[in-house]
């Protein structure tokens, strides 16, 4: 006897509308459908229709509310490839220390989700404890903790102080000493490992199929990076290698725990790199066209497409962004967020898998997603609502049962 | 488990991490909570601090005199949340609408607009004078 149980397009393991569909025989699922586009907020429409492009940065850096920064990158990168703006050197620098903050803030959040999902609360406390420290040092920085609003079309709107500074380095130090706490915490945790280890393995195979992109892919083996493949920014000066889990492990599963160890070892290579640009960051302006007017009108005179990539916290992300002579909006504007590509691999991930299984393994590709809803069950023509609380309850009775 | 728990064993010895704004507990009447307040009677616990005031953004403030009415600001606001006054030739800034970027800010040729540490911009009523910086 088989089930179908559609899961979303709202659900708390998911946080974005999306839709899966998963058909069960018993507790196994037998096949799994994804069906995307179940929201459409606009957001290219008003970058194309009523805003100018130094508003549409500010627009670009909503799409995300954690990945604030990527996004006016992306857009930035694109915009200032087909104008020819340049950018300062210590701005490139200043770009690729925000950047890095925000993974390891977005990469710790995530590790509390993930904790979350398997029921392990007091583990998610501490570790948004911890992510505290990055978003101080962001507040510091920027003003406020998100929509840092820094980026700017030929530079960064504001330097990094000589007095942060210092600051900055006693957070990498304090995440230096704290990682091997919190590795300890998430990969020596009897619990964890149960619930992760041989769950929702994606293979190498699979990965290059489904074209995924960061940790889900590197977590596979697959050795794919931006920052390595195409470096921009500063990017070249760090030679960022691609993290796999392996260097940790040494075996390299394509399951959820080898997602957690990207993760984690992602946070400590976006510390070095912090540490070095902080050693190397040259001096200088940090905008080569303080007058923003000027800015407005040289996009509006020229005319060209690009694509705009940046290396996310979950991945690849691309703005493809074309021009035309005399237009005063972007004449084309098309966001590929990370997520999109990364949801396709949920099915070979939760193919024979358990129900109780869904939200960690829905969690481990760090769907950028939203809350409050419900699972249907159809039997038999009768339709029985499982609500989110109830599924977030059979994973923990997953943990518990598990413990014994 | 076991990791954790001389972890969650030490926390108890500590105090919450969480600043406790505006009081331990919440109050069951928080009009009668703020009318003690303001009589003195009870002691609102401070929100955490800003940590640098030059790069914080709070509420705009708005230099009447130095305005000449270009507009700069009214073209780049990514919220659409300043009016331009014609008759006057000055702007009106609806901070319920603002968006804390600053952009206007770096835009102004005259230097008329700051940003203010203010940030405890609560209302009732989006349209209230607390709101609405002219």
């Amino acid at each position: 006897m088989k089930y179908e149980i559609p899961i979303g397009p709202l659900h708390p393991a998911l946080k974005e509308p999306i839709m899966i569909k998963c058909t069960i025989e018993g507790e196994r699922i037998v096949d799994v459908d994804v069906i995307a586009s179940q929201n459409h907020r606009g957001v290219e429409w008003i970058g194309m229709n009523r805003n100018n492009p130094v508003q549409s940065i500010y627009l670009a850096e909503r799409i995300c509310g954690i990945c604030n920064f990527c996004h006016p990158s992306c857009l930035v990168i694109a915009v200032e490839e087909i104008t020819g703006i340049e950018v300062p050197e210590r701005a490139q620098y200043i770009r690729v220390i925000q950047g890095e903050l925000e993974r390891i803030h977005s990469h710790l959040l995530w590790a509390g989700v993930a904790a979350h999902e398997l029921g392990f609360d007091s583990l998610l406390h501490y570790v948004w404890m911890v992510r505290e420290k990055v978003m101080d040092i962001l507040e510091l920085v920027n003003g406020n903790r998100v929509t840092k609003s820094i980026i700017m079309y030929g530079g960064v709107r504001r330097d990094i102080k000589d007095e942060h500074i210092p600051k900055l380095r006693k957070m990498v130090e304090y995440y230096r000493e704290g990682f091997n706490k919190i590795a300890k915490l998430f990969l020596e945790d009897k619990t964890i490992k149960m619930r992760t280890r041989n769950i929702g393995i994606l293979t190498k195979e699979d990965a290059m199929k489904l074209a995924t992109a960061g940790p889900t892919t590197r977590a596979s083996g697959v050795k794919k990076d931006v920052r390595q493949d195409m470096p921009y920014y500063a990017y070249p000066d760090f030679e960022v290698r691609a993290v796999t889990p392996d260097i940790l492990t040494g075996e390299t599963v394509g399951d959820t725990y080898d997602r957690i160890v990207v993760r984690l070892l992602e946070v400590k290579q976006s510390l070095e790199i912090i540490e070095k640009a902080l050693d190397e960051m040259p001096s200088g302006d940090i905008l080569s066209e303080p007058k923003i007017i000027k800015i407005i009108n040289q996009v509006k005179k020229s005319e060209g497409e690009a694509i705009g990539r940046h290396e996310a916290p979950r991945g690849e992300d691309i703005h493809y962004v074309k021009l035309k002579e005399g237009f005063e909006y972007l004449y084309a504007w098309k966001v590929r967020a990370p997520t999109y590509i990364n949801i396709l691999s949920w099915r070979p991930m939760l193919l024979d898998m358990q129900i109780a299984d869904i939200p960690i393994v829905a969690a481990s590709i760090d769907p950028c997603l939203s809350c409050t809803n419900r699972v249907t069950i159809v039997k038999n023509g009768k339709e029985k609502i499982i609500t989110g609380d109830e599924l977030h309850k059979l994973s923990i009775q997953k943990t518990r049962r598990l413990l014994r | 488990m076991l990791p954790m728990l001389s972890q969650l064993l030490k926390q108890m010895m500590k105090k919450p991490f969480t600043n406790l704004f505006p009081a331990k507990y919440a109050p069951k009447n928080v009009r009668g909570y703020l009318k003690n307040v303001q009589e003195g009677k009870t002691k609102i616990i401070p929100p955490v601090g800003i940590p640098d005031e030059e790069t914080f953004r709070g509420k705009i403030v708005y230099d009447r005199e130095k305005c000449i009415g270009c507009k700069m600001c009214i073209r780049v606001c990514p919220a659409k949340a300043i009016e331009f006054k014609e008759e006057e030739k000055k702007i009106r800034i609806y901070i319920g609408r603002c968006i804390f970027c600053s952009q206007c800010n770096d835009v102004c040729p005259v230097d008329a607009l700051h940003m203010s540490n203010e940030f405890l911009l609560a209302d009732a009523n989006k349209a209230s004078e607390n709101l609405i910086v002219e």
